[in-house]
């Protein structure tokens, strides 16, 4: 990069492909996997993630990571944004939740309201 | 016939319009190739409980619930649960807990953790989606060195790994130094135990970093940085690893950075374990290839400092607020905070919270604030009792201080310190000798032996603490203690041995009596250290379960079944299992 020009550009382009437009996506699901989340089983709760994107046939949404929430006594910790609806975010989903999670959040679009960390 | 598992699958309407018949058909047809039929029954029911979550089946004896499942899902339930013995994890219906998450706080302000859980730390488009290296670009392009600096003191930004000395003016020091070379370097070593505060930031936002450290090598005129991570952060290691390369292919390191005249880059070096190397003069030796052990100052490192040449070291959290400060100006970071400690500060609530974790807070904020508001309140509804701050080097603040707010000046009043952020809440069940006990310990071990009274005050310290932790404490010793602590301050020349003493003189000024009841009266209030407790079992609560005796792991307690069980207080360890196995809280502490 050569000059503030490009690194404007560069924003704009990166804002671009965040917004789930930009990605061709319809919802985002990101997995906390600092030190923390992972010796909670944030790993296995990723894959379990991926398995089921993949079992289900899912394309249109982008699963991706981020660092610690600061949430420690929560992880693994996972949140979803479908659309331009708010975060939101889910505490202890270790492997054997994914499942359902998946399935009423993402697919049948419920939150589940008993495993949300709740904010405000 | 005689199976050892039963499947039943459900039969109901939404079950079969998910494909249940489907499911079951792979399910006996898998059963019959894996030769299992002869053992396995499966048997169509018609209803389950959670058809909402079809086509769904339970193995017995298990009990194992499977939820949403395909035709690969039913295949591969046969092979592992059922020939296998492995329940498949990811498959099985989770019961929603009875009560939600409790909220985070809303008491958080977000400075330096603001892109963290936001960006994904390994791209750096992320970063740059939120203005990334704006600050510097901003920094090279219309400002000075000395205007970065201006603005620095402004926001009146101190060092967050402790000390807190004024970043400004550390900058202008080696700005001003006349050096051949001058070097940047973040220390990311957060040796104390329980801290993770710089953990977080290099794992979730190691951009920050890089952008800081850029932003102050361009300040004091610097071209080459070191970060120096502590091993024990191998993610932060391998984040960092990817972020620098990034930032490298994007001309963000590297020469003429954004087209200008300046020239930076960055490596990595890696600490080894030990505690002091996270002291900067030592930290710089280590660099250097040498055992890591302080010098004195003057000279400082800003005038010489690695190899001799003029070197400023801040903490990670240090260089993560300055970008941010020149983004938004250092009159929006001086809003914040108190008069003297502007800003925000990353704290690591551990202990008898409800709500342990990383939180950022502004400066200012109470203990009780803190406590209550943002960890949740003491755990269980027990009593708080101090709130031990700063690390190994900090002091126990009692509940008469709850109001206090917490900022440098503040807590080193009450004779504790800021420290890195440590935070950890204690309770009626912490004994506060054993705390100092325990945080000597550590000190004791990581004391690199320079100085004599740092090597030997600190040892003769913890052996007088162990032998009042063992109920052979004498009369004297709390004063021998107050002497010895006296002269490792005075004698040390690092913040080790100068600190070190602190959790003893903290916790004597304000729990002495928990010291004498230790030394006069042979007793532990808190019922926690070891030589000064017995475990005995109440005769009128005990049903003779057994359960004890059967789980001590020294078989210290006698008793036949239905008779009351006694423990035998000379083999008894004081492991504590068996008040936890006892089914009608018969055992209890003396």
């Amino acid at each position: 990069m050569k000059s503030l020009e490009e690194l404007r550009k560069i924003k704009e382009r990166a804002l671009e492909r965040r917004s789930l437009a930009g990605a061709g996506a319809r919802a985002r699901i990101t997995v906390a996997m600092g030190t923390c989340g992972i010796a909670a089983g944030a790993r296995d709760t990723m894959k379990a993630i991926l398995d089921e994107m993949e079992r289900r046939q899912i394309s249109d949404v982008v699963v991706t990571q981020t660092g610690c929430l600061g949430l420690c006594e929560y992880e693994p910790l996972v949140q979803i944004q479908v659309g331009e609806s708010d975060i939101v975010t889910y505490g202890k989903i270790d492997a054997s939740r994914v499942s359902t999670l998946i399935e009423k959040h993402l697919v049948n679009d419920e939150p589940v309201a008993e495993w949300q960390v709740q904010t405000g | 016939m005689v199976y050892r598992a039963h499947i039943l699958i459900c039969g109901e309407p939404r079950c079969v319009e998910k494909g249940a018949r489907e499911v079951e058909a792979a399910l006996r047809s898998k059963l019959q190739e894996l030769q299992l039929t002869e053992e396995v029954q499966v048997m169509e029911v018609s209803s389950l409980g959670h058809g909402e979550q079809g086509p769904e089946m339970v193995v017995y004896p298990e009990g194992t619930h499977y939820v949403n499942l395909t035709v690969a899902d039913a295949e591969r339930i046969a092979e592992e649960h059922l020939l296998k013995g492995r329940p498949v994890k990811n498959l099985i219906y989770q019961e929603p807990p009875s009560e939600p998450l409790p909220a985070p706080s809303t008491k958080e302000v977000r400075v330096v953790l603001e892109n963290i859980g936001v960006i994904d730390p390994e791209n750096i488009e992320d970063y740059i989606a939120f203005d990334g290296y704006t600050a510097l670009a901003k920094a090279l392009t219309e400002m000075t060195p000395d205007e970065v600096i201006a603005e620095l003191k402004v926001s009146g930004l101190r060092g967050r790994g402790g000390a807190g000395f004024p970043t400004w003016l550390k900058w202008t020091f080696a700005q001003k130094a006349v050096s051949e070379q001058k070097f940047v370097i973040c220390n990311a070593d957060e040796g104390d135990p329980g801290a993770f505060m710089n953990r977080r930031v290099l794992e979730g936002d190691p951009h920050a970093v890089i952008e800081g450290m850029a932003i102050a090598a361009y300040a004091i005129g610097a071209q080459q940085g070191y970060v120096y991570v502590r091993a024990e952060y191998p993610i932060a290691i391998s984040t960092l690893r990817v972020a620098i390369t990034q930032a490298r292919e994007y001309g963000l390191l590297g020469e003429n950075i954004l087209g200008s005249d300046f020239s930076f880059d960055l490596e990595i070096r890696m600490g080894a374990g030990a505690f002091v190397c996270g002291e900067e003069t030592a930290l710089m030796q280590s660099i250097e290839g040498k055992r890591g052990m302080p010098r004195t100052r003057p000279p400082f490192p800003a005038v010489k400092g690695l190899w001799g040449q003029s070197t400023n070291i801040n903490n990670v959290e240090t260089y993560a607020n300055v970008p941010k400060i020149l983004r938004k100006g250092g009159d929006w970071f001086a809003s914040m905070g108190t008069e003297k400690s502007k800003g925000t500060k990353t704290f690591a609530i551990a202990g008898k919270v409800e709500r342990t974790g990383l939180v950022e807070v502004p400066l200012g904020m109470t203990i009780r604030e803190i406590v209550y508001d943002v960890g949740g309140g003491v755990l269980n509804g027990k009593k708080f009792k101090a709130v031990q701050t700063g690390g190994p080097m900090g002091g126990c603040i009692p509940e008469k201080y709850m109001d206090l707010p917490v900022d440098y000046e503040h807590l080193a009043e009450v004779g504790s310190i800021m420290g890195s952020g440590g935070f950890v809440v204690m309770d009626e069940d912490t004994c506060m000798v054993d705390i100092a006990r325990f945080f000597m310990e550590f000190t004791q071990d990581e004391s690199c032996g320079k100085c004599v009274p740092c090597r030997i005050g600190t040892r003769r310290m913890l052996e007088i603490l162990e032998h009042i932790c063992n109920g052979e404490g004498q009369p004297g010793d709390i004063e021998r203690l107050e002497e010895l602590s006296k002269y490792t301050k005075a004698g040390s020349l690092c913040g080790l041995g100068q600190g070190a003493p602190n959790p003893v003189l903290s916790t004597i000024q304000y729990f002495r009596e928990e010291y004498e009841a230790h030394i006069y009266d042979k007793t532990c209030p808190a019922k926690v250290c070891k030589g000064l407790i017995e475990y005995r079992i109440d005769p009128e609560a005990c049903i003779g379960c057994t359960r004890c005796a059967r789980n001590c792991p020294v078989n210290a307690i006698a008793g036949s079944p239905k008779q009351v069980h006694v423990i035998d207080p000379e083999t008894c360890i004081r492991c504590g299992i068996c008040k936890q196995v006892c089914p009608v809280n018969a055992v209890y502490i003396e």
